[in-house]
């Protein structure tokens, strides 16, 4: 098995997973876990492309591109885990606790 | 595209896009700095001057018969990124400079710094975070490359979301949580289908995508798994049913301002990015099944939505169900602009009547939900509620703010004249002209709907029985005004003759026209 497939298995393990997460977890800490599973899922996969893709720069090996939208990928994605754990904290206090279900 | 033309206007209406772009950002940072009593006027200086861009940008567009286009840094694409605006995006910048306009006025009361303080902790945040909606949607209608447009749907998401839960209050926390995880849930796909385009093709710029995507004929597997995701990612963003679950809190919870501009531009900048991904990155993907499915999800969201306002015990709740309902009659487009039948208009160089009925309705339910939520926040700001059971004759207190609900429940409902009815006669007679007479059923169960749950609204509101109603404080007169305005604009849609909504298709000539076998 080459390191590509390798890693865009675990990419696609790791989408699974965190979708699973998402939906399923009552609890919304669990939720915002999963979302950065998929997150990470996604983004391994895109750095499988950027190895195998249809941009890959010959000689490099690589493709720089993916790369720098993985990194701005990247912190959008922690923006927005910081603003879901301050509503979910904000959540906390007013109410002591942290699922969404009981209103829903 | 014609080469010339772009050319003309790289030159002189290229930098507007730019100015469209930058004005938000930089007042946003100087409302901020600032601070205090600064920030509202420095929106209220800012808000012309962008309805001003907008209005030069439509000139521009209608001047020279072609898309703007600009290349940041004179860097092209694929390792630069462009603008690009074209009739639609033009239509719907102007849109929500005009919304936001009115809503910058109607806020001003709800969001002024108490005097004896130097500054408070809601209308900063209201004030800024409204510049930074602006930018975000600025970003989404303007950009050309499906990476930057990911950007700018995430700021465009983290701007609204705060939006919902000014109040602070547990419920709309709570609603404002649900919204962010299911915006995240949508982007999160969206990027894994740009992922997919990326590895495929090797670029994100929508042109050269599509050009890339239209030589590799057939269409790729990876393409198509590419599209499928990012369509339920923004179907997510959309509330489209039955990715709806989060809307009706999350916009009923909002501060009146605030749920007039998540619903009636928020929410549309994700169904533009799905107009840009079917009709100009793969027209020729846009299968008979695709849209079926698209319009059928739409038709379950009319029904569905305007079967459940017809419950709501609270007239902001109704609304909001209400937005639910109006998006689904967007995704009654995709079947009516890609349909064998519509063919030999598009050979003629011109885009069916469904395409300007799609974004007639876009622009109108903007205008008129903006004004009804307003108009909501005015009654239930005079009352000290909105439960319906107590609207018994508020129209003979609020006759002004009444009657601008009547409007806009006109421009919803489709009666003419009005905006509403314009775009959904555009609509019907499309689904007759190609033979998909199902949708006329549906949009016509849905404006039933529609008459029905305004009804329940006006019916008491206008009655003269009962006792008269006390205030719990007094509604300034120049805040119905701009409701009303609003209002009117919806209706003034429906007065002005199709033949000048040629906006509209600029720069969609030969886009649109591959979207059949």
């Amino acid at each position: 098995m080459s390191s590509v497939t390798l890693f865009g298995l675990c990419g696609a393990a790791l989408v699974g997973l965190g979708l699973f997460g998402l939906i399923v977890q009552p609890g919304v800490l669990r939720k915002i876990l999963a979302f950065n599973l998929l997150g990470s899922g996604v983004l391994l996969l895109f750095g499988v492309i950027a190895r195998r893709g249809g941009g890959v720069v010959a000689g490099n090996g690589s493709d720089p591109v993916a790369q720098a939208l993985i990194i701005t990928a990247l912190v959008v994605a922690f923006a927005a885990t910081v603003l879901a754990v301050a509503l979910l904290r904000r959540l906390v206090q007013e109410t002591g606790r942290d699922s969404l279900d009981s209103d829903g | 595209m014609d080469s010339l033309a772009t050319l003309a206007s790289a030159t002189w209406g290229g930098p507007l896009l730019v100015l469209a772009l930058m004005l938000p950002v930089a007042a946003l940072m100087l409302a901020f700095v600032l601070g205090g009593r600064h920030a509202e006027r420095v929106v209220l200086a800012t808000l012309p001057i962008g309805l001003g861009v907008a209005v030069a940008i439509a000139a521009a567009i209608i001047h020279q018969g072609a898309a703007l286009h600009y290349d940041l840094g004179g860097w092209a694409p694929p390792l630069g990124v462009s603008l690009h605006a074209d009739g639609l995006s033009a239509t719907l910048l102007l849109t929500t400079a005009v919304v936001l306009c009115a809503v910058g006025l109607y806020a001003r009361a709800d969001f002024r710094v108490p005097p004896g303080v130097s500054e408070a902790r809601a209308p900063l945040a209201f004030w800024t975070l409204l510049l930074a909606v602006w930018a975000g949607l600025n970003a989404v209608f303007l950009g050309q490359d499906l990476f930057n447009l990911y950007v700018a749907l995430e700021l465009l998401t983290f701007a609204a979301v705060p939006l919902v839960c000014l109040s602070g209050s547990p419920q709309t926390i709570a609603a404002a949580l649900r919204y962010l995880l299911f915006a995240l849930m949508g982007s999160v796909l969206y990027l894994l289908g740009g992922a997919l385009f990326y590895g495929a093709y090797g670029t994100l710029d929508i042109p050269m995508l599509s050009a890339r995507l239209a030589s590799g004929d057939p269409i790729a597997p990876a393409a198509l798994a590419a599209a499928a995701l990012m369509t339920a990612g923004l179907l997510a963003k959309t509330a489209l049913f039955p990715l709806h679950l989060w809307l009706p809190p999350a916009h009923a919870g909002a501060p009146a301002a605030g749920s007039a501009v998540l619903s009636a531009l928020v929410v549309k900048a994700s169904f533009f990015l799905i107009l840009r991904l079917w009709f100009d990155v793969m027209p020729a993907s846009l299968t008979h099944l695709a849209a079926q499915v698209l319009a059928a999800l739409g038709a379950a969201a009319i029904l569905f939505g305007g079967v459940l306002a017809l419950r709501q015990a609270r007239l902001k709740m109704l609304i909001a169900y209400s937005t639910l309902a109006q998006i689904g009659y967007l995704f009654l487009v995709f079947p009516l602009v890609a349909n064998p039948a519509a063919a030999p208009i598009l050979d003629l160089g011109q885009t069916p009547g469904a395409w300007t009925g799609g974004v007639l309705q876009l622009v109108s339910h903007a205008f008129a939900k903006a004004a009804m939520f307003m108009a909501a926040g005015l009654i239930a700001g005079a009352l000290g509620h909105d439960q319906l059971r107590g609207l018994g004759g508020i129209g003979r207190v609020l006759p002004m703010t009444v009657f601008a609900f009547a409007l806009a429940g006109l421009s919803l409902m489709g009666l003419p004249p009005s905006g509403g009815f314009a775009s959904k006669w555009l609509l019907l007679s499309a689904s007759i002209e190609t033979g998909q007479w199902w949708w006329t059923l549906v949009m016509l169960a849905g404006g039933l709907l529609t008459g029905a749950y305004l009804f329940r609204v006006l019916a008491p509101a206008l009655s003269t029985r009962g006792p008269p109603l006390t205030l719990v404080k007094p509604v300034e007169r120049s805040r119905e005004l701009v409701v009303l305005g609003l209002a009117l604009c919806s209706v003034v849609l429906g007065l002005v003759p199709f033949s000048s909504f040629g906006l509209v298709q600029i720069g969609r000539l030969g886009a649109t026209g591959i979207g059949l076998p």
